[in-house]
C-alpha cells in the first residue's frame, strides 16, 4: 500500500533537516582542515578560499601525533580482543550452565554498567599506585593499566549482549555437538561462535570504540610515553593560539580508522543489537 | 537482512545429528562440569573485582576519610573524618554543597531535555526509514556518524563551530541572518547550556536510533499487513503498532540513555575543559573538579557515593515501575 502524502512530505522534510544536523560538523571538519591558519582564525568561511593541504603535513610535526595513534591503537585493540575473548567465555557460562550464583553475577555485572566513572578514578589511581608500590608492576601511567581499565567498561555490555545473543542459539545444537565428541570448549567454537558471528562482531566494535574515545581516565593516567589520542588531540591548543585547521585536520584523520570499520561493519551491528540486546 | 544467520548456521548441525540420538556418557568428573561455568567467569570476574567492585568499595572508605594530596601514596593511613565529607557536600548554604546543588539540578534538566531529544530523534528516523526507499541505505549510513565518530573530534569539532569570531555558528546567526546585535559567546555564560545540549543531542540521538531500528527488525510484517487490510493508514500503523511494539525496547533505552548521559563526563570536558561554564556545570566534571583542584578526595569521593546512591534509587524505581508494567501487560 502506497503511503500517503502527508508521511511522504514529512519524511522528506525530516530526513533533509536531520542529515544537515548530521553532517554540519563533518563538512567543518573537512573544510576547515584545508584552510592556512589566518583564514580559521578569522571570519568563518564555507568554501576555502586558499585551499591547503598544508595543516595534514603540519599535525605529524606540532605534536606527536604518529606516537599517540600507536598508543591509542594498541591499546584498544587489547582492551578489544581481552574483553570479547573474556566476554565470549562467560556469556558462554550464563547461557548454558545453571550454576550457583548466576544471577548474582548477572546482576552484578550489569549494574556496573550505571556507575558514574568518575566514582573509579581516584580509587584506581589508588590501587594502581599501590600494586605498582608493592608488586614493582607500573600500572599507572602504563598501557596495560589503561587496557585493564577499558576492557572492563566494554565487559558488561559485551557479556550482556553475547549472553542474549547465545541464548538465541537453540540448545540442542551445541548438545549435539557433545554428543558427536566436541568438549565443552569443542561446542562453544564450533557451534555457538560461529552462530553468533554479528554480535560478537558488534561486540568488538563496540569495545573497540569505547576504548577510542575514551577521555577521562586517558586524561590521568597516562603519561608522556604512553598518550593517547584522546588526550594528544589538546596539544594543539597553545598559550596564544589554536591551530584549528590542524585540529580539524588531526580530527579527521584519528575518526577515519574507527568510522571506516564501523560503516564497515554496521549491518553486523544492527542485526547483533537485534538478536542480543533487543529481544 | 541477514537475520537469519544465527538459526540458518545451525540448521545444518541438527540435520547431520539429531539432538538426544545417542546417549553417549563423557569421562569427564562431575567435580569438573560443575567447576567449569565458574573457570569460565574467572576473567571476567577477577576484572570486574579489580576495577569495579574493589574501587568501589575504597571509594566508599575513602569517603569516610579525610584524604589529601598528602596521603594520596598511603591513603589508608589517612584519618578518619566519619560524616564529615558528607556533611560538607549537603550542607547547602556553603558554597560546595551550594555548587554541587545547583551542578546536579543542571544535570537533571540536562538529562532530561536531552534523553527526551535523542529518544525523538531517534524514534522518527527509525519509522521514517523503517521502509524502503531509494537512499535509505545511505542515510541509515550517514545516521550513524555521530556514533561512530570518536568523542573528543566530534567534540572538538563543535567547539570550533562554536567560538565566538571565527565559529560558523555566529557567522550564521550574528554575520549572515543579523538576530544578534554582537556575537554571542557560546562556550562561557548562560548559553553554554544551550551549546552542550546540542552537541550532547547531536552525539547521542543515534544510539537511540540504532536500538530502535533494531527494535522495529521484530514486528512481523503480517501485523502491517492485516492492519492495512482493515484500513489502516501509514500514520495509523505507526500510533498503533509500530510504537506500541517498541514498548520494552524503549524501556532498555531510556534508562541506557538516562545513564549515560547523567554520568557524561567527555562532552563538557571537551567542550569547556577542565572547569565547565555554571550554567553547564554537569556532575561528573563537577566532581572531578572538585577532587582535583582542592586536591580533597575526601569530600569528592562522598559526592561520587552520594550520586550512585541517587542513580541506585532512580534506577530501582524505574525497573521496578516497568516490571511491574510489563506483568500486568502479560497477565
Amino acid at each position: 500500500m502506497a503511503a500517503p502524502r502527508s508521511f511522504l512530505w514529512s519524511r522528506r522534510i525530516f530526513l533533509t533537516l536531520l542529515t544537515a544536523f548530521v553532517l554540519l560538523p563533518v563538512y567543518v571538519m573537512v573544510s576547515s582542515s584545508l584552510k592556512p591558519l589566518e583564514d580559521v582564525s578569522g571570519t568563518f568561511q564555507w568554501i576555502p578560499s586558499n585551499p591547503t593541504v598544508r595543516p595534514y603535513v603540519d599535525i605529524w610535526e606540532t605534536v606527536p601525533l604518529a606516537d599517540y595513534f600507536v598508543n591509542s591503537l594498541v591499546v584498544a585493540g587489547a582492551a578489544t580482543v581481552c574483553s570479547v575473548t573474556i566476554a565470549v567465555f562467560a556469556a558462554y557460562a550464563v547461557s548454558r550452565y545453571a550454576f550457583r550464583g548466576r544471577r548474582i553475577f548477572t546482576v552484578t555485572v550489569l549494574s556496573t554498567q550505571m556507575f558514574p566513572g568518575i566514582l573509579f578514578l581516584l580509587p584506581l589511581f589508588l590501587i594502581y599506585v599501590n600494586i605498582g608500590n608493592a608488586t614493582g608492576i607500573a600500572l599507572f601511567g602504563s598501557r596495560g593499566g589503561l587496557v585493564l581499565t577499558y576492557l572492563t567498561f566494554s565487559l558488561p555490555f559485551s557479556i550482556w549482549m553475547l549472553i542474549g545473543y547465545f541464548d538465541s542459539v537453540p540448545r540442542d545444537l551445541d548438545e549435539a555437538a557433545k554428543v558427536d565428541g566436541c568438549g565443552p570448549l569443542g561446542a562453544l567454537f564450533r557451534v555457538l561462535v560461529p552462530a553468533a558471528v554479528p554480535g560478537i562482531v558488534a561486540v568488538a566494535v563496540y569495545a573497540f570504540m569505547t576504548a577510542w574515545g575514551e577521555v577521562l581516565f586517558a586524561s590521568v593516567m597516562t603519561d608522556d610515553t604512553t598518550r593517547t589520542l584522546a588526550v594528544g588531540l589538546q596539544g594543539y591548543a597553545t598559550q596564544n593560539d589554536v591551530y584549528w585547521n590542524q585540529v580539524m585536520a588531526a580530527s579527521l584523520v584519528v575518526s577515519l580508522p574507527v568510522v571506516a570499520g564501523f560503516l564497515l561493519l554496521q549491518r553486523y551491528l544492527v542485526t547483533g543489537l537485534t538478536a542480543g540486546a533487543v529481544k | 537482512m541477514t537475520l537469519t544467520a544465527a538459526p540458518g548456521a545451525g540448521e545444518r548441525t541438527t540435520r547431520k545429528d539429531s539432538p538426544g540420538a545417542a546417549p553417549r556418557t563423557r569421562r569427564s568428573g562431575r567435580l569438573r562440569r560443575i567447576g567449569l561455568p565458574y573457570l569460565l567467569l574467572l576473567p571476567a570476574l577477577i576484572l570486574e573485582l579489580l576495577v569495579h567492585l574493589v574501587p568501589m568499595v575504597i571509594g566508599i572508605v575513602v569517603s569516610f576519610k579525610e584524604l589529601t594530596q598528602f596521603h594520596i601514596r598511603a591513603w589508608d593511613a589517612a584519618p578518619w573524618a566519619g560524616l564529615d565529607n558528607y556533611a560538607l557536600a549537603v550542607d547547602f548554604h556553603a558554597p560546595v554543597g551550594e555548587a554541587l546543588l545547583n551542578s546536579f539540578l543542571t544535570t537533571c534538566l540536562f538529562t532530561l531535555l536531552s534523553v527526551g531529544s535523542c529518544w525523538l530523534l531517534g524514534v522518527a528516523a527509525a519509522v521514517f526509514l523503517q521502509e524502503d526507499f531509494r537512499g535509505r541505505g545511505f542515510l541509515r549510513t550517514v545516521f550513524l556518524v555521530p556514533y561512530a565518530l570518536p568523542v573528543y573530534a566530534a567534540v572538538i569539532t563543535w567547539a570550533f563551530m562554536f567560538q565566538r569570531d571565527n565559529g560558523l555558528i555566529n557567522h550564521v546567526l550574528h554575520d549572515r541572518l543579523g538576530l544578534t546585535d554582537s556575537p554571542p559567546f557560546w562556550l562561557i555564560g548562560d548559553n553554554s547550556f544551550v551549546t552542550l545540549l546540542v552537541v550532547s543531542v547531536w552525539k547521542g540521538w543515534p544510539f537511540a536510533f540504532l536500538i530502535i531500528m533494531a527494535g522495529l527488525q521484530n514486528i512481523p510484517r503480517e501485523i502491517y499487513e492485516a492492519a492495512a487490510l482493515d484500513g489502516a493508514g501509514t500514520w495509523q500503523q505507526i500510533r498503533r503498532i509500530t510504537l506500541p511494539s517498541l514498548r520494552p525496547v524503549n524501556q532498555v533505552l531510556v534508562l541506557v540513555l538516562f545513564l549515560w548521559t547523567f554520568n557524561d563526563f567527555n562532552t563538557p570536558f571537551v567542550l569547556f575543559g577542565r572547569a565547565a561554564p555554571e550554567a553547564a556545570d554537569l556532575i561528573s566534571l563537577h566532581i572531578h573538579q572538585s577532587s582535583f583542584q582542592t586536591w580533597n578526595f575526601g569530600a569528592g569521593s562522598a559526592m561520587s557515593v552520594l550520586l550512585l546512591l541517587f542513580l541506585l534509587v532512580v534506577t530501582g524505581g524505574y525497573l521496578w515501575l516497568t516490571s511491574r508494567g510489563r506483568q500486568a501487560t502479560d497477565a
